[in-house]
This record gives structure tokens, C-alpha cells and sequence, in this order.
């Protein structure tokens, strides 16, 4: 009995899940890998991307990062995290929005929204 | 197990990997003797355990402590780890200012030259004194006026591998940098145009000029270039470390070597020295006491920045005193109290920062560390200034 209420739950969770990201378009994940963001194992520094696209920054190093970006386009100040954890930004509206770690100020991207 | 775990600490040369393996068994050891110690036979379980434990770790305490075996693991453990710490042989210049010999020397000159302030009496070795460590000694600068300034003067050692400037990092190069000070009011009070016409006027530095850099005149430009091109020649490299690093096992004391395993794992002093030239290129709030200075801040508005400062160099620190962006600390040793705190003032603290629970053993060993990082000191030549 409460076998089958877990899997229900899990069940209907991940349809909303799934439901919620069709609805807010494609997500990505930037990982912050030494002193660089990396996208698919390369440093990136432009990433284009669709209006409701979801990008996931994820530290991968043994210190602390940021993100931030005080771009018109997006404004946002992730604060900083650890290794292993990551923060997500949704992307809601069309432009160029740069993207910094403001404890490591080499590490800079463009993010451009279409 | 007491004597075990003192081994492991008398022997942090033990590979990450060797120390782990020996830290786990150690736990399952301890959960072993637990759950004999609760069983009903107990008791002659542990009779016939302890002599049989206390051998095996006297045995691998014994195998540790051997002269041969400790050497050949300082030898080659680590040895990744040290490559990382190895300096570049060249350093770096943008393709528009590459070294020369003219650059460097005029460079030279204007460095050590008092009539780039408003004052005339105030050079950039006034504060960058190679005798002091190019800064000045003091816990912070003085500028026009003899009026204390508001930050430690920072080392120029090794700033050639910068790649930002200042303790804000409001300069983002050191042809930007040189020119930062010059028009400064509260330090060398000069102004651009003034000092364009002080050097026209003098032929010395205008036949110099033509030399460095040929049909681009004496401007704001070719002042920053060469100042730069001379800065980028104060490195510090050949030191105790340095030669360590490239495999003379010698070099350093078993107390320095302890030092560098705890400034790479326990003390946690790479989370931002990184490097071969020990700084992250990064910017953090160390925690200072009655510090109300933003830092990075006035920069860049994000609330991490707030009191952040750029992470120095640690080559040549010994010669760099006093230290932190305030000159708060006057020796090594109150510095890696203040990381053994894990800092003083909480607010925005940078998270990277937390009590360590050094040992005074362990303290010591840091500081021995950094003594090692002093590189072989080369003679200044003062250059003779064109009137």
C-alpha cells in the first residue's frame, strides 16, 4: 500500500516536472570547472539560447563560486556555493546578458536569449 | 590507535591516497573493537586483539618512520601537486607591448623618477621600494602630503602574472595600473598633461621614447607600456620551493614540507592561493576586525564583493611585511592565527573561511612554508635619471 502511494507520488511528480519544463523551454547545465565555465566538457564563453530556456550553473571545483550577471537583459546574484551543489537561472527575456563569478573575475561568459 | 593516528600526523608526507586507506581502516578497526568488546566473548576477544593491534600499528608506525621509506615518499609524493606550483620561465605581455631591452630600461627610469607626481618628489619606488619588498613597509601606503592612505601599498613581485591589478582589481592591466597612482590625488597627485610636458621637455627621455618605441612619441600610451615592461621584470623565482618543486628533495626542511601538505589539505590556503604564483586572481573577505572598507565592492556591486580584496602573492612574503590589505598583521605568525579563527568580523565573510584547529606544530610547519618561498634576490641597478 505504501509502495504504490510512493510510486503514484513519484509518478505525478515527474509528470509535472516534465509538463513544467516542455512549458519553460530547454535546459542547460554550465559547469564552473577550474576557474572556467565549461559547457559539454569545453570552455564556453557564448551560450544562445531560446526565451525560457533554464540554464543550471553547477561548482565542479573545490572551492566556493558565484554567479551574477548585472546585464539590463537579466539581473541576478546567485550568491556562492560549494562543490557539488548548482543554481538555475530562467532566462525569460530576449538579449545579451553577461554572465561573471565575482570571486574570480577571469571567469566571464555571454549568454545571448533569442 | 593513538599511536597510529600520531604516525599519520607525523607523517602528513604520507600520499592523500595511503593516508585515507589507513584513516579508514582505523575506523573499521574501532567499529571491529566496538562490537567485540560488546559480544559476550568480549573480553578474551580483546585479550588476544590488543598485543596483535599494538603490533601491527608499531609495524606500520615503524615502516612510516623509516629514514629510507620517509625519503622516498617526500620524494615522489605530491609530485602532481608540486608541478602545479612550478613558475612559467616566460612572462606573460600583451602583443602590443612585447619586452625589450629599451622598454625595460626606460621603464626603469620613469619607475624611479619623482617628477611623474604632481609634487616632484614622489616616484613609484617611493612606495614600490625593492628594498622593502617593492612596497614600503608600513601597514598602509603614503601619498601626497605625507597623508596615510587608506590601503597596505601592494608588492609589485611578480605582478607580471596578473591578470588583474589592485586591491580592488580596478585595473585590468599593468600598463592601466601604472597610470592609477599618477593621477590619484591623495597619492602621487599628477595630472596627465603635466607630465606629458615635464617629458617632452627632457631630451634624455624623448631620444629614450624613440628608442623603446619607435615613431609613437611620448604619450599616455608609451608611458604605461614601458613602465609596465619594467615591472614585468621584478620576479621572484629560483627560492627554496622553487627548487624543491623541480626535484631537489633537499631543498626545503621536513618542517617546510609538513607546511606545504597543510597549506594544500588541512589550513585549506589554496582554496585562494592557487597556483604557481599563489593567488586565485580572486577576491574574498577574509574577516578583518574594524575593516569598513568595500573593496571589490566599489567595483562590482554583488553583496560577496563587499569587503573583498584581491588575493596576493605569497612569493617573497617573508620580505612583504606588514600584511593584508590594511597591514593588520606585522608578522606570518598573527596571520595564520587569524586563519586559524577562521577570521574575525563574521559579516560577509568569504564561505572558504573556518576555524582550522591548527596545532602550534602545524603553525609553525605553515609558516616554515612560507619561508621557503623566498626566491633569489637580485641586485637592483638604479638607473641615472635624464635632466
Amino acid at each position: 500500500m505504501r509502495m504504490a502511494r510512493i510510486f503514484w507520488t513519484t509518478a505525478i511528480l515527474s509528470g509535472v516536472l516534465w509538463a513544467s519544463r516542455a512549458v519553460g523551454g530547454e535546459a542547460y547545465v554550465i559547469e564552473q570547472k577550474d576557474k572556467q565555465f565549461v559547457y559539454k566538457g569545453k570552455k564556453i564563453t557564448v551560450l544562445k539560447l531560446k526565451v525560457g530556456d533554464v540554464v543550471e550553473f553547477r561548482n565542479v571545483d573545490s572551492f566556493f563560486h558565484n554567479v551574477f550577471s548585472l546585464s539590463d537583459v537579466k539581473m541576478f546574484d546567485l550568491g556562492s556555493y560549494p562543490q557539488g551543489q548548482s543554481k538555475s537561472v530562467q532566462f525569460d527575456k530576449p538579449g545579451k546578458v553577461e554572465i561573471e563569478c565575482a570571486i574570480h573575475p577571469q571567469m566571464h561568459m555571454t549568454v545571448e536569449v533569442k | 590507535m593513538v599511536h597510529f593516528v600520531s604516525v599519520l600526523k607525523l607523517h602528513p608526507l604520507l600520499p592523500r591516497k595511503v593516508m585515507c586507506r589507513e584513516k579508514r581502516m582505523i575506523r573499521k578497526e574501532g567499529c571491529t573493537k566496538m562490537l567485540r568488546l560488546n559480544s559476550k566473548f568480549g573480553q578474551a576477544r580483546r585479550s588476544f586483539l590488543a598485543p596483535a593491534l599494538r603490533f601491527f600499528l608499531i609495524a606500520i608506525g615503524a615502516l612510516a618512520a623509516h629514514p629510507c621509506l620517509a625519503q622516498e615518499l617526500s620524494a615522489t609524493s605530491f609530485a602532481a601537486e608540486r608541478q602545479i606550483f612550478r613558475l612559467p620561465s616566460e612572462i606573460p605581455a600583451p602583443p602590443e607591448n612585447l619586452p625589450t631591452p629599451e622598454r625595460v630600461e626606460l621603464g626603469k627610469m620613469l619607475f624611479f623618477d619623482p617628477r611623474l607626481s604632481g609634487s616632484n618628489w614622489i616616484s613609484c619606488a617611493s612606495c614600490h621600494n625593492p628594498s622593502l619588498g617593492w612596497s614600503d613597509g608600513l601597514p598602509t601606503g603614503v601619498g601626497d602630503g605625507m597623508r596615510a592612505l587608506g590601503r597596505k601599498t601592494p608588492s609589485l613581485v611578480n605582478s607580471g602574472f596578473n591578470t588583474i591589478n589592485m586591491w580592488d582589481g580596478r585595473a585590468p592591466t599593468l600598463e592601466a595600473q601604472a597610470w592609477t597612482p599618477m593621477l590619484e590625488s591623495a597619492e602621487m597627485h599628477g595630472s596627465e598633461e603635466a607630465i606629458l610636458v615635464k617629458l617632452k621637455a627632457i631630451p634624455g627621455y624623448v631620444s629614450a621614447f624613440a628608442k623603446a618605441y619607435p615613431g609613437e612619441g611620448i604619450t599616455k600610451e608609451t608611458i604605461g607600456k614601458a613602465i609596465a615592461s619594467f615591472e614585468r621584470t621584478i620576479i621572484s623565482r629560483d627560492s627554496p620551493f622553487d627548487r624543491w618543486v623541480a626535484g631537489e628533495d633537499s631543498a626545503l626542511s621536513d618542517s617546510a614540507k609538513r607546511g606545504f601538505a597543510l597549506f594544500t589539505g588541512k589550513a585549506n590556503c589554496t582554496a585562494c592561493h592557487q597556483g604557481s604564483n599563489f593567488t586565485d586572481q580572486g577576491f574574498h573577505n577574509l574577516g578583518l576586525k574594524g575593516s569598513a572598507d568595500p573593496g571589490r565592492f566599489a567595483i562590482v556591486p554583488v553583496r560577496i564583493s563587499r569587503g573583498a580584496f584581491k588575493t596576493p602573492t605569497l612569493r617573497d612574503v617573508t620580505l612583504t611585511a606588514p600584511y593584508m590589505h590594511n597591514g593588520a598583521y606585522r608578522t606570518l605568525d598573527e596571520v595564520i592565527d587569524h586563519y586559524d579563527r577562521g577570521g574575525d568580523a563574521k559579516e560577509n565573510l568569504d564561505p572558504n573561511m573556518r576555524p582550522l584547529g591548527l596545532t602550534d606544530q602545524e603553525k609553525r610547519d605553515l609558516v616554515e612554508f612560507l619561508k621557503g618561498l623566498t626566491g633569489k634576490q637580485q641586485p637592483v641597478v638604479l638607473p641615472r635619471l635624464p635632466q
